[in-house]
């Protein structure tokens, strides 16, 4: 037979035509793949990929999180060292001042002593320079005696009036010398 | 010979290049896509044929490799979910959230990640040995397809807009136009409610009706050069064989990709505000 034939004779079947049967039975098939991807795979898949998005910005949050909390305790790390140095200048200040404090006290101390000694020695010497007076008064008083009786004469040997003679002069010299002051 | 399916399961021949049986090139023609029925009386419509038997197989394959992979789905996923998930997510996001957006697309994932895993299902039956059939090559399914895709987008027009709307929607009613609205608006209701579901259909069905055509005439030919000097041009055939299936590959994927993103553009124009 010729193709000529053939195709002549299958113009009969045009292919643009649907058979029936085979319309339902693909509308079936295609029901049955949308049924079951629509009823539950779907959505089970769907389920699993929220699952899983919550899952990966859970993870995300977690770590802001994490680093929030560092970052707290950093900052309260930071503010307990500046604390910590605040004390330290503190004490330092204070100790400073205790110790300049001190030097005070021990130079007023020390002060004070000095003058006590020197006082004392003041006193010394006025007990020494009277006691000095004293004995230089009567040997004073002696020697002119000595020497009185030797160009007056034994007279004045007496000793009474020796002592009252010899005072009346020293005190006619110490108000002498007195009112020359 | 005529139109009459001279097929059960596979086309046959025995004819070969230099021999005087009388049997010239079985050039493959609309009657390599017609079948006697495996069950039933092919002249009523009460019978079972290869295209129903691979388009419920393959819907159960779909079904079942789903099953396997989302049945029980967990939150760190094995190898088959991972490869599953990739396939329903490229839809999700790459087909419906792109066209129509998420807040809007999110209820037509079902639909459109069904279609695309079922059509691609059928157009894989083409290179799948044995079976070699691309059950899409057979008008009634896609057209099935393209019918469940026209109710959904149109019930949706008619729904988001009311009559009118749907109607100012499916027309491109625009005052501009002028004294051209009525001339426009009839050839956009021809083109939307007529032709657009109509060449939804054909595109997918013409596709895939070449591809079968194109892989049986290099078969045949690879077959019947098989004899004597032929030999050298039955190789060069068989190369072409190889070449053809690997481009159906890439086809099947492509057509059932440019089937759902039409669906999707489809749904998306019923949504859309009249403009």
């Amino acid at each position: 037979m010729s193709h000529l034939l053939i195709l002549a004779a299958e113009e009969k079947e045009n292919p643009l035509i649907p058979p029936i049967p085979e319309l339902v039975i693909g509308l079936l098939a295609f029901v049955i793949v949308f049924g079951f991807l629509a009823w539950k795979l779907l959505p089970n898949i769907n389920k699993v990929l929220e699952q899983r998005r919550e899952a990966i910005e859970g993870g995300i949050e977690k770590a802001e999180a994490a680093q929030t909390e560092a970052q707290s305790v950093l900052e309260q790390y930071k503010a307990q060292l500046a604390e910590a140095r605040h004390e330290a200048a503190r004490l330092r200040q204070e100790a400073t001042e205790q110790g300049a404090t001190l030097i005070a006290e021990m130079r007023a101390e020390g002060q004070r002593q000095r003058e006590e000694i020197v006082a004392a020695g003041h006193t010394q010497i006025e007990a020494d320079r009277k006691a000095a007076a004293q004995a230089l008064r009567q040997d004073v008083g002696h020697l002119a005696t000595d020497l009185a009786g030797k160009l007056v004469g034994e007279s004045l040997e007496d000793h009474a009036r020796q002592s009252r003679v010899i005072d009346r002069f020293l005190s006619e010299l110490e108000e002498k010398a007195e009112a020359a002051r | 010979m005529s139109a009459d399916p001279t097929q059960v399961l596979a086309f046959e021949t025995d004819c070969h290049i230099f021999e005087n049986n009388g049997c010239g090139f079985p050039a493959p023609g609309l009657h390599s896509f017609l079948f006697e029925p495996l069950w039933g009386d092919g002249d009523s419509n009460l019978y079972f044929n290869k295209t129903m038997l691979l388009a419920l197989l393959g819907s159960v394959i779909v079904v079942a490799f789903f099953w396997a992979a989302f049945r029980k789905p967990k939150v760190v996923p094995g190898k088959l979910q991972m490869v599953a998930e990739a396939g329903y997510d490229f839809i999700r996001r790459g087909v419906v959230y792109e066209t129509i957006g998420k807040k809007e697309g999110e209820k037509y994932v079902p639909l459109v990640v069904s279609l695309f895993f079922f059509v691609w299902m059928m157009n894989l039956w083409s290179i799948i040995p044995v079976a070699q059939f691309p059950v899409t090559a057979i008008i009634s399914y896609p057209a099935v397809l393209a019918g469940i895709v026209y109710v959904v987008w149109v019930s949706l027009t008619f729904k988001r807009h009311g009559f009118v709307g749907a109607f100012k929607n499916i027309s491109g009613y625009d005052k501009s136009l002028g004294p051209v609205l009525p001339l426009a608006m009839f050839i956009e209701l021809l083109s939307n409610l007529i032709v657009r579901p109509f060449t939804h259909a054909v595109r997918l069905f013409a596709n895939m009706f070449a591809g079968h055509t194109l892989l049986l005439l290099f078969t045949i030919a690879t077959w019947y050069l098989l004899n004597g000097l032929g030999i050298v041009y039955s190789g060069v055939s068989f190369i072409m064989v190889i070449v053809m299936t690997a481009f159906e590959l890439f086809i099947q994927a492509l057509q059932a990709y440019v089937f759902v993103l039409l669906t999707c553009t489809f749904i998306q124009g019923a949504l859309a505000e009249h403009h």
